[in-house]
Formats: C-alpha cells, structure tokens, sequence
C-alpha cells in the first residue's frame, strides 16, 4: 500500500515539475509549440478538475460541464466586444454567470438522480449552446473574436506566452488545493457520504440537496474560471465551446486520469490531449485508435490512470 | 405516562391496492423497549419508514414528544431525536468506521458549511465518534473501512451511528437479521444496557430476544394492529397464536 501510494506520488510529483518546468524547456529548444499545447492542458485539466469534484467526489454524473467553459468565455468575450477590457471587471463577471447558471441547473437537475440527472444537465447545456448561437450581436454560430485579451494592468501580461502560461497554472494548482481542502473538510465529508449512501446521510440527519447543490456551484465556478482563461487562449470563443462533445471531452479527461483522485484529471487531461494531439498528426481517423484506447482503460484499468499505477505497483 | 414519546394514531399507507398499514396506532412510553413483530409481509419495515420519515403515510398522523412530525423530512426527524438502523446494514461503506460515527455527530454539531479545516481533525467528533464506537464494543476497529468489517460488526457500527446523534428514541430494523448466536447474544446484552439510556422500537424476529428484552409488543398482522401488550399477555393471546400458526411454538416454546 505505501509502495503503491509512493508510485502514484512519484509520478504526481513529476508531473508537477514538469509542468513547472515546461517554458523553460521551450525556451531552451526554441519549441513554442509545446507551451502552446500545455497551456491548453492546463486550462481543460482545470475544467476537469472542477468536474472530478462534482463526479468524483460528490457522484454527480454532470455531461453538461462545458456549459461554464462557454459561459466564462462568452462573459470575457461579450465585455471585450463591448469595450470593457479589465479582467478585473470581466473575470469576476465571468465566475459570477457561471456560478448564477449552476446555481439555476443545479436546483432544477438535482431533483433527479442517475440517468436523468445525465440527460438534464445535458439539456440544458445544449440550451446555453444555442442561444449562444443566437446571439447575433456577438457572432453567433461563427463565434466571436476577442481582439484584446484581458487587461490586468501592470499586474500581469496575459498576451506572453509564459506569463499566460504560468497564470493557468497558478490557477490549476490554486484549483486543485482548493478541492483538497474542500475534500477534506467537514462539507466534503458530507458530499462523499451522499455519494455513498443517501438514505443513510438523511437518516443522520443531512439535508442532502443543499449540499449538494452548493458543491454543483463551486464546481460550475471553478469550470467558468476554465473558460474566462480558455477564451483568452484562444482569442475567440464560440458556441462549439459549449456543445456536448466538449462535455464529453472533459468526462473522459476524468475517467482516464481517475475520478475521486486529486490529480487524476490533470494526468487525464495530459494524456487525452496529447494522443488527440499526435494521433490527428498521423491520422485523420484519430478517434478510431483513441476510442478502443480509452475502452481498454475504462475496463481494465478502474479506477483511471492514477488508479493503474497503484495497482501495478503492488502486483 | 401521559404524554407518551412517541404517539401512532390510525397511520394508513397503501401500495397500489394493498393495505401495508392499515389503521395503526400505538404509544411508546419514555423508555420504554417497544417491540414490534408479524409474520413476514406485516408491514413492519413500511410503518418503520413512514416513522422516519423515509415513506409518507396516507393518512393518520405520528407525534414525536407531543410534536406533529408527520410530514417533517427524515433529516429534520433526526435533528428532534429519532434514530434508526437498517434492516439491510446502510452505512457509508468506503469509509472508515470512526469516519461513520463522525459524521452522525457532525450531523448534529450546526451546519456543516464549512470548507477548509480537515473534519477528520476535529477532536470533539473524533472523541464522539470513538466513546459510541467503545459502547457497541468497536473501539478497536475504528480506522478499518466499513466494506472490511464482518457483518456482525456492521450490524454493531449501525448502532453506534444511531447512538451517536444522541437520540430520544431509537429506531432498531431487525438488528439481529442475520447474526449467528454468539453475536445475538451479544446485541441482546448490548441493547439491554443501552434501553436504560434510550427509549427504542424493535422490529425483530428473534422471538427468544424480543421477549427477553420487550416492555411492551405490538404485533402486526397484514398491516392491522392485532394485540398491543406486556409480553406475558401476548404469549397468551389466541390471536396472535393463530397469527404465528406455522411458528406458533417459536412464540410460546420460549420464555
């Protein structure tokens, strides 16, 4: 068990520093590409780690988590459009639709459980979806381009490749600390046990919903933070942000990495959209070899990638 | 006895076309050991559900200490004193058996809004979890994970998760249900010690420890009260024998 649990950590801690290191490496050989790609990774590694939260700890079978990455993009993006470029202004912006939108969903989806639980956080995801292709004011079903990111005065300049870079990840790891505090604290206590056993949590005494519903919000939270950050990535957000394959993307990132680990979704994160990454270099058919590869680690390896790690370590 | 803890009166609850209570009423004195037993099918477990709020009666109505809880949430049941075990041991099986007990004290130290500080770390949940888990005898398996415990333990965690919300009354689903002697006997001696602390109702199917424990029994019958009793009178009542026919010597061999 020590040994395993040395593995994983080794591994994690690898991981940790090479994602520290990473700009100093492209500096040295000259590669932007890669501290293009990680950036990336950062930013979805938080929006799965917002949603291994909900998934992993709490059992919420969320598929609509991209609703807030397009949420906390569309906030930044809209203000950008309308001249308001302060972050200061447009990520608190960000982070309180978001919240506001999984406060809504959250209340409404968490009357249900299991499969329709699935399918209403979906729908309802596909309605941000279109209405954001609705909005004709900011390019609707093309998007909007973001010609400014956003502006923190001589705080930080988010148009530098390593500033950026190195903001996600302060944002990653300040994510990923909260959720261990979180996790760990009496109301992440309570979350668990109603993933466990719900009678059993009522019976005891707790008010399940209400819990569950503020840790829906944190989570929606968190994920829009993803998006503000996404959407500065890129330049451009648009309604393909939020549609359900994106859902799907981060469901996977955790499943791979292993729900319920603190790190899992960033290790999941990684190796998801790296193989995408390379894959999509040799073939345009990717998601042939991608497919039966997440089968054979959904089947054999319970538990995800951090799961498999522990276990190969004690056999 | 004028005010009993708990009051029963003409409770209803149908499943589809059938009765599974049918016009139930009955008093549990303060500390008093209640017991309820019928064949299988009586209704026992639905009419213990609609008294923890898990099933919502038809009609009729229960008091707690002289309070209407009939439609109160199973949560908020908790919080004004009742407690129950599971006919089907329910606990939180990946967690430790201490982590269980905590938590049902938690449940009862104001809301659990909080974020940061490690909940494992709070001595006076700690402290709770540990004396309920000394009283059912499972002190020194207090950091094993419930899945790891044998069923006798777990049906012992059940208790000591019951206790540990500090209740008026305690609501016991069979506790026996599959024991083997040595362990019954156990969790006769057990609740015999803790009915001096706690008024409980006890569904049992144990005749030998329902009469050695019970002050007073109701038996139930397709969902009717059909004798409510101290146990000699029940022993002697042609009903329920007729009731109990084919285990009629389960009830009068004994005792």
């Amino acid at each position: 068990m020590t040994a395993s649990l040395n593995a994983r950590n080794a591994i994690v801690a690898l991981v940790i520093a090479g994602l520290l290191l990473l700009p100093l490496y492209s500096s040295m050989t000259g590669n932007i590409f890669v501290l293009t790609l990680f950036t990336r990774i950062v930013i979805f590694a938080l929006a799965a780690a917002s949603l291994n939260l909900i998934m992993g700890y709490g059992g919420m079978m969320s598929f609509g988590h991209a609703a807030y990455l397009g949420i906390g993009g569309y906030a930044v993006g809209m203000l950008a459009h309308e001249g308001i470029g302060s972050g200061f202004v447009q990520w608190p912006v960000a982070l309180a639709a978001s919240a506001l939108f999984a406060l809504v969903i959250g209340a409404l989806s968490l009357r249900t459980r299991g499969v329709y639980f699935i399918m209403i956080t979906l729908a309802f995801a596909q309605m941000a979806y279109y209405v954001a292709s609705g909005l004709a004011r900011y390019g609707g079903d093309d998007g909007l381009t973001i010609y400014k990111r956003s502006d923190f005065g001589g705080l930080i300049n988010l148009s530098s490749r390593v500033q950026f870079y190195y903001l996600c990840l302060a944002c990653l790891f300040g994510g990923i600390y909260l959720i261990w505090r979180i996790v760990n604290s009496r109301f992440g206590m309570v979350v668990q046990g109603l993933r466990s056993n719900e009678q059993r949590m009522q019976a005891i005494g707790f008010p399940g919903n209400r819990y569950r519903l503020v840790c829906f919000v944190i989570s929606g939270t968190m994920c829009g933070l993803a998006g503000a950050l996404l959407a500065n990535n890129t330049d451009f957000v648009s309604p393909a942000s939020m549609y359900w394959t994106r859902s799907g993307d981060l469901m996977v990132m955790v499943i791979l990495g292993g729900m319920g680990s603190l790190f899992g979704p960033v290790i999941g994160a990684i190796v998801y959209l790296v193989l995408e990454e390379f894959l999509s270099q040799v073939t345009e058919y990717w998601a042939l070899i991608m497919g039966p590869l997440l089968l054979l680690i959904v089947l054999f390896g319970r538990g995800g990638i951090v799961g498999l790690l522990g276990r190969l370590r004690r056999g | 006895m004028a005010d009993p803890l708990l009051r029963v009166e003409k409770l209803v609850r149908r499943f589809g076309g059938i009765l599974a209570t049918d016009n139930v009423s009955l008093d549990v004195a303060r500390g008093e050991l209640h017991a309820i037993i019928g064949p299988n099918g009586a209704g026992k477990t639905t009419l213990i559900s609609q008294l923890t709020g898990q099933l919502l009666p038809h009609s009729g109505a229960i008091y707690l200490a002289g309070q209407d809880i009939t439609k109160v949430p199973a949560y908020r049941r908790s919080a004004l004193g009742l407690a129950r075990s599971f006919q089907i041991t329910s606990l939180l099986s990946d967690f430790t058996a201490a982590d269980n007990v905590a938590l049902a004290a938690q449940a009862h130290d104001g809301h659990s809004f909080h974020f940061w500080g490690n909940a494992r770390k709070i001595p006076h949940l700690r402290k709770t979890a540990q004396s309920a888990l000394d009283r059912v005898g499972l002190g020194h398996r207090a950091d094993v994970v419930v899945s790891r415990l044998s069923h006798g333990e777990q049906r012992e965690l059940e208790l000591a998760v019951a206790l540990a919300t500090k209740p008026q009354l305690l609501l016991l689903d069979e506790p026996m249900a599959g024991l083997g002697v040595t362990e019954s006997a156990r969790m006769v001696k057990l609740l015999q010690e803790l009915r001096r602390e706690v008024s409980i109702v006890l569904v049992e199917h144990d005749m030998d420890a329902v009469f050695a424990l019970a002050d007073r029994i109701t038996v139930l019958v397709y969902g009717r009260v059909i004798a409510s009793d101290v146990p000699a009178a029940i022993r002697q009542n042609e009903e329920v024998r007729r009731a109990y026919l084919g285990d009629q010597h389960a009830v009068t061999r004994h005792g």
